[in-house]
């Protein structure tokens, strides 16, 4: 099993430990020097660079915030000076104003030499040819997996989001081996491909997909493999950190987190204290070598798991496992917390309906009220019995699933719109 | 060889402009409708027709990104007279035959026609014929 740097990735996790903890206390005291924003959350805090000697001190440190980004736009947190930032993204703000991150080139190759441990342990290398359909520009999906894909040596095909039709002429005529979209372009791209008469499984060389950028489930997962004869593979990121960063490996068992450039816990959201492996909690991240905009125990707001035993594959470092949501994502219906990854867990059962689907909530007086409505797929029959059988046996797994009742209601196949980005999921209706 | 019709039935949302558009499918592909009718139940519903040529109709349909099915219902002609459905509903009961759903529609040359979908066509089909009973395929339709 080919790694890009066995030395690091392999490292005895004591270690890894050992350098994480020592990158943490200059980490520290670079925030606290470079940053008035940080230096002024440290003193708020009462906590001095000098408090933190090892990683065992992490707990006495402030956490940051997405707000704190918002707050100090567009560069308020930023360590560096302008001339030395080569590169902006920003992610769209739901609330206005969007947020803005800032790279140096050595933040950039890091981001890049990140993805390219990541698509090596999944067998990609100089001889593959690596489709980015995510979107390039200030969203960081496509430059981010871009210059990775350049990192291994590989041959990228920069094609961007959109255009289906294209995408999937050219991932055929150019022999293209890898993808890196969304889960939901992708299922979307296997529907468009058979009706061009040309089926991914079939009649194209592709063999890896990198998906991401929102959460999705282990059976849609399946799913994917067996309509398209690919293995796919999940990937974690955020603009914050930089973007997409850590890939599976082959075992498929959760994404590598690189230790030796971040320092992940995962927190119980009441409490804030650390949850014991496997648990799913509050994602907190600090970056250990970014220069641009380093975060000290960044609040991602998504809900996931760590596992630290060492990996199949032979790494060492710990991994994330499958996101649960982001908390953002989640809507609250009826006081009971609903995530768009549950729905689509349930409906990769029915071979009937398509993973395609939309959430509609809705308040009549008091009560919420949930609808799904689900695209047909492998479904036709002349009998309203059977529809309602199917919609029935959906509502039955919904509500073991989400503890809610939830209406089904069948659309038309292709009527759900395609997000060529991150999928809308949840339109919510509900006036306060 | 039994006779059978073979009946077209598509799933449709229950909304403003759906049936002119698979009218219009059918239309350009010069595809003629004999018998026609819309089951609704809620937000959606299921469009059963009988048409001239329902193995092309399904293909077009279905390229046309819509849940289409092919489904073998029984065509009976009866007389256009009073009395002449209690004589085929007997018949039915006699056979110990479920109907599912059914629809009837006026013929030519004084003449009706019963499209019956049961849950058991191979017993219903063999209960008809031993009765005597002219069962209708597309072609006496055209």
């Amino acid at each position: 099993m080919p790694y890009r740097n066995p030395e690091i990735e392999t490292m005895d996790p004591k270690d890894l430990r050992q350098m994480q903890s020592e990158k943490l206390v200059k980490l520290v005291k670079y925030v606290y020097d470079r940053s008035p924003f940080y230096k002024k959350r440290f003193d708020e805090f009462g906590v001095k660079p000098e408090d933190i000697k090892s990683i065992d001190d992490l707990g006495k440190l402030p956490f940051t915030m997405k707000q704190d980004l918002r707050d100090t736009y567009p560069n308020g947190m930023f360590c560096v000076k302008n001339t030395d930032v080569v590169r902006y993204h920003a992610s769209s703000g739901t609330t206005g104003k969007p947020t803005v991150v800032g790279y140096t080139q050595n933040d950039l190759d890091l981001w890049a030499e990140s993805l390219a441990r990541g698509m090596t342990a999944v067998g990609l290398s100089e001889d593959d040819i690596i489709q980015v359909s995510y979107g390039y520009g200030l969203f960081t999906g496509g430059l981010g997996v871009h210059y990775g894909s350049e990192k291994i040596g590989a041959t990228t095909l920069p094609a961007s989001s959109g255009n289906t039709e294209r995408q999937i002429t050219l991932m055929k005529d150019l022999d293209v081996t890898a993808i890196c979209c969304t889960p939901s372009y992708f299922s979307y791209l296997i529907e468009a491909a058979e009706q061009m008469d040309c089926s991914i499984k079939n009649k194209t060389k592709l063999r890896v997909g990198i998906f991401g950028a929102e959460p999705w489930s282990e059976s849609l997962r399946k799913r994917i493999e067996e309509r398209s004869g690919i293995k796919a593979y999940d990937v974690f990121g955020t603009s914050e950190l930089s973007g997409p960063l850590f890939i599976e490996c082959e075992m498929q068992e959760g994404m590598h987190i690189w230790s030796d450039m971040f320092l992940f816990e995962i927190l119980d959201p009441e409490t804030n204290e650390p949850v014991p492996d496997g648990t799913v909690g509050e994602l907190v991240v600090t970056t250990l070598m970014k220069e641009a905009l380093p975060l000290v125990r960044y609040r991602v707001g998504d809900l996931a798991s760590l596992e630290t035993a060492v990996c199949k594959c032979g790494r060492t470092h710990p991994r994330l496992m499958r996101l649960k949501g982001r908390s953002d994502d989640m809507v609250i219906v009826r006081g009971i917390n609903v995530f768009p990854g549950q729905v689509e867990y349930v409906l990769v059962k029915f071979p009937e309906v398509s993973p395609h689907f939309m959430i509609v909530i809705d308040r009549e007086g008091e009560l919420d009220n949930m609808a799904v409505q689900v695209e047909l797929a492998d479904m036709a029959s002349d009998k309203l019995d059977d529809y309602y059988k199917l919609k029935s046996g959906i509502q039955h797994e919904l509500k073991s699933i989400l503890n809610l009742h939830a209406d089904v209601e069948f659309v038309a196949p292709g009527t759900i719109p395609r997000s060529e980005g991150k999928a809308k999921r949840v339109i919510d209706k509900r006036q306060y | 060889m039994t006779k059978t019709i073979k009946q077209i039935s598509l799933f449709s949302e229950n909304k403003p402009g759906r049936l002119a558009k698979i009218a219009d499918v059918l239309g350009k592909e010069n595809i003629n409708i004999r018998a026609f009718t819309i089951a609704e139940s809620g937000d959606f519903g299921i469009v059963r027709l009988v048409v001239d040529h329902p193995d092309q109709a399904h293909d077009v349909l279905k390229r046309e990104g819509f849940t289409v099915s092919e489904t073998d219902v029984v065509g009976i002609e009866i007389n256009d007279e009073p009395g002449s459905m209690k004589d085929v509903a007997e018949l039915f009961a006699e056979g110990n035959i479920n109907i599912d759903y059914a629809y009837a529609f006026i013929g030519r040359n004084q003449k009706a026609v019963l499209i019956v979908r049961v849950s058991d066509l191979e017993s219903a089909l063999s209960f008809l014929k031993t009765k005597g009973v002219s069962l209708l395929e597309i072609n006496d339709l055209l």
